[in-house]
């Protein structure tokens, strides 16, 4: 017989330990993706108990069903259109109150909804005694006791989901929330209203409809449309605005305003039954520990000593990791390169192929360690903390405190950067936070600074490159202010934050939580930064069929005979001597050809033919070459620049003296490393963006954006100084 | 007066809430109805925003986000229960 399949929603507040209880549920047997259209985590998981197959889908956590949020529209959708055959919803049992305005929200729905009061050991703790029975009595509604973390009640609640999900039990029409007199008429009215213009059925139950009608719901607004025939959908809005006025007349307020005061009535009419609060007062464990961590004079040290910790932890212990990728990388590639004939395909598997997808892994240490962190911050409560912290800076940009974080995080690698902005609520405040990213200077910028500094500046090179990273800082700031006063205008959301109770994080949940987001980027990420480096590579690896200034082959073929020759007569020192003289000869011919290479590939040309877009900022087509190719990973510019300039790998600090005398000025430097701070950050930051804002208009916009800063901002230094003569 | 010019350690009831509906309407969706005692516990060491416990439990508010709110302080103590 074929098991039946029930699915099953979980809905609840933040930090009302839904999560926890989706991962009891359904342990490592979950898969996590986004909500079709908007980069808002969806997490599934399906298990077989009492021979059924259980669906489980955990909702965003959410606070209402109001549809102001991204969270909140797609929550309420999903109950909406997916009709799952039980909605569950979590409630943190010491915090009853709060927590029963989501749940009337959801009973009002219509839909089979089963409560689980979770935390219930801590809530009695706290001396907050309740009546399940008496609850489940009220609201007609199964109620079931819950510790997520300790795994209890776990079972019971799935029996609890089964057991009703099969029971013909039709909700009470009675044990809902009941509004003022005039209120519930003005309902009854618009019901009689939509049961007689809407002839086919109606979405949803007309009670429902005319309650958000009431609430002047757009989307309900926009659904009624559609579903009405011809003219009756304006028909039904008229009647509803008619409606409206009359309240708002009547009670000098909007009618959705009245009506959520009248909820949390009908819920403190509940919990007048159900509770029993002990009044004997204990120590709150949170508020002790807020004392200090956001203390006016100890919250900001504290802070500034846990992101640090954080960014140490995540570049610091992990580039050894890293190290061992790249190391394993470029010896795999070496194995795999013996086995093959020198053609065209050696070089495409090896530079093209390999070192994409080691592009791609090298990255994997820092995320794996950033999510960690970031999910011990969430799950603790700390992050909460960190906004409250940071609110009144962020603020000045129109962020919200947690942008703060993945901002900082900006200045290690901007791919987890972008990818930590998940934290963020605010569509709009993530997109910001996106965009103004890339101007914190990555780690890989941090070589160029360093070879061009240190060649240019040589006394002055910290101060030089710190002034860099204040440029990108500065910069960012400018740039939050202009996008939030123009194409991402608004307010921003109502800064309204739960500071949760601190808790103590499970291992196995900061687990799945960083390997599912670790995952994500591999499996999105992978293959576009892998064909964005076969492309790369391909741009710089043709035409093959270069005619040389030089006959490189007879060069070195000379290089070898002449060898032969004087080697005849050496012995012992000597002959190694003139092995190295004739290793270095050879070097110096492939390096030669390699410059010539890169010269005549397409990249090359493309240099070339931008050349004069680049001469007004200084930059002649060697430098945008090397610009071009840091587009890969920032760190390129360097080897790029060591190709192009001939330099010998074998002496030290080559490229700095091939630098000091090619005819580079220090002010040309200085608008090569301006613009290296500030351009198209590398591919994997371009694909990221692509992803998390859903929409390749994003990306583009980025990239054309952080390029035209660029290159005016080096506009302006390189021919400011040569203006007033610095150089 | 309003929420915004509380001390830390005092206590009120929120008697209106003024400000545009969605902030409203999110204000009052997390439980500062109009009637709820509202206990302010603290400022951010930048002085904005502000951590009150309604309800049983922590919420934070921006500065001009409370400014928004109008309270009546009681003069004995309300010491919030969690």
């Amino acid at each position: 017989m074929k098991e039946k399949t029930l699915t099953i929603a979980l809905s609840g507040n933040p930090n009302s330990g839904k999560t926890t209880i989706f991962n009891a549920i359904t342990g490592t047997r979950q898969k996590v993706g986004n909500w079709p259209g908007v980069t808002v985590e969806k997490k599934e998981g399906s298990i077989k108990k009492f021979g059924y197959h259980l669906n489980i889908i955990d909702l965003p956590g959410t606070y209402s069903l109001t549809p102001f949020s991204i969270e909140e529209i797609i929550a309420r959708n999903f109950v909406l259109d997916e009709s799952p055959d039980v909605v569950v919803t979590i409630i943190d049992a010491s915090n009853l109150e709060r927590s029963l305005y989501l749940a009337t929200q959801i009973r009002e729905l219509d839909c089979k909804v089963v409560f689980a009061l979770n935390m219930a050991d801590l809530a009695q703790s706290r001396g907050i005694k309740i009546d399940a029975d008496k609850l489940s009595q009220l609201l007609d509604i199964p109620v079931v006791f819950t510790v997520g973390n300790k795994n209890e009640g776990i079972d019971t609640l799935l029996q609890t989901i089964v057991a009703f999900a099969e029971s013909g039990h039709a909700t009470s029409q009675e044990r809902r929330v009941k509004y003022s007199m005039d209120i519930e008429k003005s309902i009854a009215d618009l019901q009689v209203i939509l049961e007689q213009k809407i002839e086919k059925d109606l979405p949803y139950n007309s009670r429902w409809i005319a309650i958000k009608l009431i609430e002047n719901d757009k989307i309900i607004k926009e659904r009624i449309v559609e579903s009405a025939a011809g003219q009756t959908g304006k028909e039904i809005l008229d009647a509803t605005e008619m409606i409206r006025k009359h309240l708002i007349d009547y009670y000098d307020d909007d009618p959705e305003v009245v009506m959520t005061d009248e909820r949390y009535g009908f819920i403190s009419g509940i919990i007048k039954e159900v509770v029993a609060t002990s009044t004997r007062q204990r120590v709150d464990i949170s508020r002790t520990i807020d004392l200090v961590l956001t203390n006016r004079f100890f919250g900001f040290p504290i802070f500034i000593f846990f992101i640090w910790a954080m960014f140490q932890l995540t570049f610091s212990l992990g580039s050894y990791p890293m190290e061992w990728i790249d190391r394993g990388i470029s010896l795999f590639s070496i194995f795999i390169g013996a086995g093959l004939p020198d053609n065209l395909i050696k070089d495409f598997i090896i530079d093209g192929i390999i070192a994409g997808v080691g592009s791609v892994v090298v990255f994997l240490p820092n995320i794996l360690i950033l999510f960690f962190c970031i999910a011990i911050f969430e799950d603790t409560g700390y992050m909460a903390r960190a906004a409250f912290l940071m609110d009144r800076i962020m603020h000045f940009i129109g962020l919200h405190g947690k942008s703060f974080i993945p901002m900082l995080m900006g200045f290690g690698c901007n791919v987890p950067a972008i990818m930590a902005t998940r934290t963020l609520e605010s569509k709009k405040d993530r997109i910001l936070t996106i965009l103004i990213t890339p101007f914190m200077s990555c780690s890989a910028r941090l070589p160029v600074f360093i070879i061009l500094a240190g060649t240019f500046f040589p006394n002055k090179a910290g101060t030089v490159i710190f002034s860099l990273y204040l440029l990108g800082i500065v910069l960012a700031v400018l740039s939050g202010k202009l996008f939030r006063s123009t194409i991402l205008r608004g307010t921003d959301a109502p800064f309204v934050m739960e500071l949760p109770p601190y808790r103590v994080p499970m291992l196995r949940s900061l687990l799945i939580h960083m390997w599912d987001r670790s995952k994500m980027f591999l499996k999105r990420m992978g293959s576009v930064i892998l064909i964005g480096s076969v492309i790369i590579w391909m741009l710089s690896a043709f035409p093959r069929n270069i005619q040389y200034s030089r006959d490189y082959a007879g060069e070195l073929k000379h290089i070898a005979s002449s060898y032969e020759q004087v080697s005849i007569e050496k012995k012992g020192e000597a002959i190694k001597l003139l092995e190295k003289k004739r290793d270095d000869e050879i070097a110096r011919v492939l390096k030669a050809k390699q410059t010539e290479e890169t010269e005549e590939s397409f990249l090359g040309g493309i240099g070339k033919f931008l050349a004069p877009v680049f001469a007004p900022i200084g930059i002649d087509w060697k430098g945008s070459v090397a610009l071009l190719t840091g587009f890969v990973a920032k760190e390129i510019v360097v080897s790029t620049l060591g190709v192009l300039y001939a330099v010998d790998d074998n002496v030290p600090e080559a490229l700095n003296k091939a630098l000091a005398t090619s005819g580079m000025t220090p002010l040309s430097a200085l608008s090569i490393m301006v613009f290296v701070l500030l351009y198209v950050p590398c591919f994997a930051t371009v694909a990221v963006i692509g992803r998390e804002t859903d929409s390749a208009k994003w990306a583009v916009f980025s990239v054309v954006y952080t390029t035209l800063v660029a290159w005016l901002v080096s506009f302006v230094i390189y021919q400011g100084g040569s203006l007033i003569g610095v150089c | 007066m309003r929420l915004s010019e509380m001390k830390e350690g005092q206590s009120g009831l929120i008697k209106n809430i003024s400000g545009n509906s969605l902030l409203r309407r999110r204000i009052l969706e997390m439980g500062m109805t109009k009637g709820s005692n509202i206990y302010v516990e603290k400022y951010a060491p930048l002085k904005d925003p502000i951590e009150l416990v309604v309800k049983g439990y922590h919420v934070s508010l921006r500065v001009e986000e409370a400014a928004q709110i109008e309270v009546e302080t009681i003069a004995e103590g309300w010491v919030p229960s969690s």
